[in-house]
């Protein structure tokens, strides 16, 4: 048969679905937009999840610890130097663990010395029963004595210098509060002779200069302390109704030095308290979670504030650097060519400058403050990077056929470029930029852990400073490095995870591999 | 092979713009396809090595210049017969010039310091000389650096001979047992192992091995020690020189391993991770099928063709880590007390000492820098797929 033969004529051909409107089906199911598909592969990562929330954990802690303790970056105590975390509940517990105590291998006159300070503030100092243990040291038996010290309680009385109106202030505290601050003075006389004994005013019983001038105590026939305290001469206004074991005014209180000030011998966490009330920061009895540093510092507050520092210089960095680096990594990739070859070669220069020669030449030659130096620093050398994966970003997108459809639609550049590119590449740019995050707080940490950047000023700190400082007292003193490097160590950790859970979130081809 | 000299001068003048290029020669002249590719990388190469040197002179003289811009600070230098040696050298160096109007020293212009310091560095190989740093006073900066070398290249050598086959051998254990619990353990293990940082490592190697079971020496020994150890071996040592034969003994090894653990455990987990992905990756290749259908054991297989294929991207990465064994890393340094190129580096920046300073930032740079394109280059060599600068 030949084609003619079917030759239809056209009035043949009617018009099916005249007068009725067509369109597309729905979609029987939901549409995923891409974020909601991105959250979803996100949940079903459970490290990532993990990690998350560590990160929200360490993110409360910076931000919320400083307005929960009363305690400041600039509040100090010398005589608290050093003393070990304590948690409040492990302590009231009795269990030995985080309770203010460390473990001690002394010698005999320091657990004298501790002993004495025990039998005359009344608290537990010595908080394990001693196991006495000889050993050979240069050719002389020495016997050590191996107990859990309260280091807190191990403070005991100190001499403090009060003007004439402060001494009767803290006498009128103790009537209305009720507690003995003041403890009786000891007589200046019967001091121990030795240099470094000499201003210890724990040393509040008879003592002799023993062989090698070490302090050596005389103890009475039945073996116990003979205290020193300075009798009743009257110079001493002591006014007080608070008496030292109910002797009245038997003893002297304080000794008058030169200027009208008063050499008193305080007991001195509830002098610390007194301290506090004058100046009404809501500080009670001395207790650091995370311990003191060598300054007396709570590390508490110190950690948190410099955790708090490094998040928001990180999160403003990685902000900064994700606008300006996806500006110009925009830029470069949309229009490619020569404009990319030279702004590449500008972006190959300033990426290979090491940040080290950037930081020590903006520190010699600008006056300013080292938080804006680091931020400074970490952005010229950081924007680089975003810029780079911008660009990558671009290249893959702009020859597709969506760009071309919008561009023959006759979309702008502009709008092409943000409207259009931007939102398929910025899964990876929120990923590249959250890893930014860890990556400044490692660098600012590094950076004043080295000492190249200085950022303890009073009431600021950092955390590569604590790991600093603690680094010193490793051997004598491991609480002082553990918690921050516990803090650095779960960050880089959580990081590290949740930032691969997002690149995984974010790459659609791994959609339905996970079953 | 006979044609191999003609074959030679094409490719230069090829490269060079020789005239002979300007009649292009037959194209069997360039032997064969192998020949084209080895030309090709031969001048990317030499591109790649141009633009590392031009960035690294733009960086190098804006940081010269930079550094020179500073108000120059002779107040450290004290006064005194000392001080005037030090001035006289820097005089002759053509830091300052004496003006007779005021009657100072002044700085010379900061492009002529230029121009001389490069000339003495390309001539005399004198990189200048030390004057804010008490110790280092006067000293030539290229003999301080020499010498402080040693120890920062051995601990990085010990700590990438430890950490390159480990790693290795952990990742191809935990590919091969993928997602059994092995494989889970060391997934996690490297997890912990690459984010925590190198200074809690060393804070906790330092603690427990080093104080708590007095295992190893706290910290790196010095030269006068190992002396004192090997009292024979006293004669090779001179203070102020290279004494590498110094370096090499017992005691100098043991003291040197704290630092080495601290240095490979980030890189351990770098290498396991890495291996494991790409192994895990190339396993499941359809080649691999192959070989085994064609009758290779599962070891044979994993050995001769997915070992190869995935260390293509490992390889150059164990040679980028051999180059930057040079700079070290100031972190160890500091803690285990080495005496390095990183302690001199942080020294010099702490007092400010301009001629330390230059050198250090340049001889880091210039790691940093080679070692990048080392691995760029790398990758290219190993595999011949990959054309390197292609588009």
């Amino acid at each position: 048969m030949r084609a003619e033969d079917y030759k239809i004529s056209n009035e043949k051909f009617v018009l099916r679905q005249t007068g009725q409107q067509l369109h597309d089906e729905k979609f029987e199911t939901k549409p995923v937009s891409y974020f909601r598909d991105a959250f979803g592969r996100f949940t079903r990562n459970k490290a990532s999840i993990a990690a998350a929330y560590i990160i929200g954990i360490l993110f409360l802690f910076a931000f919320i610890a400083p307005i929960v303790t009363p305690y400041k970056v600039s509040d100090e105590d010398a005589n608290y130097a050093y003393v070990f975390p304590k948690n409040e509940l492990f302590y009231k517990l009795g269990v030995p663990f985080w309770d203010g105590g460390r473990k001690m291998g002394v010698t005999e006159a320091s657990y004298t010395l501790y002993r004495g300070i025990q039998e005359e503030t009344g608290r537990t100092v010595i908080m394990t029963e001693p196991e006495v243990r000889e050993e050979e040291y240069m050719g002389k038996q020495i016997s050590y004595y191996d107990f859990r010290l309260d280091s807190y309680n191990a403070v005991g009385v100190k001499f403090v210098l009060l003007k004439y109106e402060e001494y009767v202030a803290l006498q009128q505290y103790q009537d209305e509060n009720n507690v003995q601050v003041i403890f009786p003075i000891t007589d200046p006389a019967l001091r121990p002779e030795a240099e470094h004994d000499k201003t210890n005013a724990n040393i509040w019983y008879r003592t002799k200069l023993g062989a090698g001038r070490k302090t050596t105590v005389i103890y009475d026939e039945n073996g116990r302390f003979i205290p020193i305290y300075l009798a009743d001469d009257g110079r001493d206004e002591y006014t007080s109704r608070m008496y030292w074991e109910g002797d009245t005014k038997l003893y002297n209180y304080a000794e008058p030095k030169d200027g009208n000030m008063w050499n008193v011998r305080v007991d001195y966490r509830e002098y610390y308290k007194y301290i506090h009330y004058l100046a009404d920061d809501g500080i009670e009895y001395p207790s650091f979670l995370f311990g003191a540093n060598n300054a007396g510092k709570d590390l508490f507050i110190c950690l948190a504030s410099g955790a708090r520092f490094s998040f928001v210089l990180a999160i403003i960095v990685a902000s900064v650097n994700l606008f300006v680096g996806a500006v110009y990594g925009s830029i470069e990739g949309y229009y490619g060519g020569k404009i990319d070859l030279m702004m590449e070669r500008f972006v190959d220069i300033l990426a290979s400058i090491p940040l080290m020669i950037v930081i020590t030449l903006l520190k010699y030659h600008f006056n300013v403050s080292h938080i804006f130096i680091l931020f400074i620093a970490f952005f010229l050398t950081g924007w680089t990077g975003m810029a780079a994966r911008t660009r990558m970003q671009f290249y893959r997108f702009k020859n597709q056929e969506f760009v071309l459809v919008a561009r023959t639609l006759g979309a702008k550049d502009s709008r092409i470029m943000f409207k259009h590119i931007f939102p398929n590449a910025i899964g990876t740019l929120i990923t590249g930029s959250v890893l930014v995050i860890p990556n400044v707080i490692f660098s600012e940490t590094s950076l004043s852990y080295l000492g190249i950047i200085n950022l303890s000023t009073g009431s600021l700190t950092s955390v590569g400073t604590l790991l600093a400082t603690g680094q010193n007292f490793l051997f004598t003193y491991p609480h002082m490095i553990l918690f921050p490097s516990i803090f650095i160590s779960l960050l880089m950790l959580s990081f590290n995870l949740f930032g691969n859970g997002l690149r995984d979130a974010f790459n659609p081809s791994l959609r339905g591999t996970e079953e | 092979m006979g044609f191999a000299i003609p074959r030679f001068r094409i490719y230069f003048a090829y490269l060079f713009g020789h005239p002979t290029y300007l009649n292009p020669p037959r194209k069997e002249a360039f032997g064969s396809r192998a020949c084209v590719i080895i030309m090709y990388m031969f001048k990317y190469i030499c591109k790649r090595i141009g633009l590392m040197l031009v960035t690294f002179t733009i960086i190098f003289v804006t940081c010269f210049v930079l550094v020179k811009l500073l108000p120059a600070d002779t107040s450290s230098v004290g006064i005194g017969e000392d001080a005037n040696k030090i001035i006289a050298q820097m005089v002759s160096r053509g830091y300052m010039k004496y003006d007779d109007a005021s009657r100072k020293y002044i700085n010379t212009p900061i492009l002529e310091q230029l121009a001389r310091y490069l000339r003495r560095i390309f001539l005399e190989g004198d990189f200048g000389i030390g004057f804010n740093m008490p110790e280092y006073r006067g000293r030539s900066v290229w003999s301080v650096f020499i010498e402080k070398l040693p120890p920062t290249i051995l601990i990085n050598i010990y700590s990438s001979l430890l950490a390159v086959p480990t790693g290795i051998a952990l990742g191809i254990f935990a590919a091969l047992k993928k997602n059994k619990w092995q494989d889970h353990l060391i997934s996690t293990i490297v997890m912990v192992f690459i984010s925590v940082p190198a200074f809690v490592y060393a804070s906790l190697v330092l603690y427990i091995i080093c104080f708590k079971f007095s295992a190893l020496p706290l910290g790196v020994a010095s030269l006068p020690d190992i002396v004192q150890a090997y009292p024979e071996n006293g004669f090779l040592y001179v203070p102020g020189e290279f004494n590498w034969p110094l370096y090499f003994n017992k005691k100098m090894f043991l003291s040197m391993l704290p630092a080495v653990f601290s240095m490979s455990f980030g890189s351990i987990a770098h290498y396991a991770r890495y291996t494991r992905a790409e192994l895990t990756e190339v396993l499941t290749g359809e080649f691999m099928l192959l070989a085994r259908t064609k009758g290779l054991t599962k070891s044979q297989a994993t050995v001769r063709h997915a070992l190869r294929n995935a260390m293509v991207p490992i390889f150059p990465s164990i040679i980028g880590e051999f180059v930057s064994v040079l700079s070290g890393s100031l972190i160890i340094e500091r803690i285990f007390q080495i005496p390095g190129v990183g302690g001199l580096y942080l020294a010099s920046i702490n007092s400010m000492d301009y001629d330390f300073f230059m050198m250090l930032s340049g001889f880091y740079l210039l790691v940093g820098l080679l070692a990048g394109l080392v691995v760029d280059l790398s990758y290219g060599v190993i595999d011949p797929r990959i054309r390197m600068g292609a588009k």
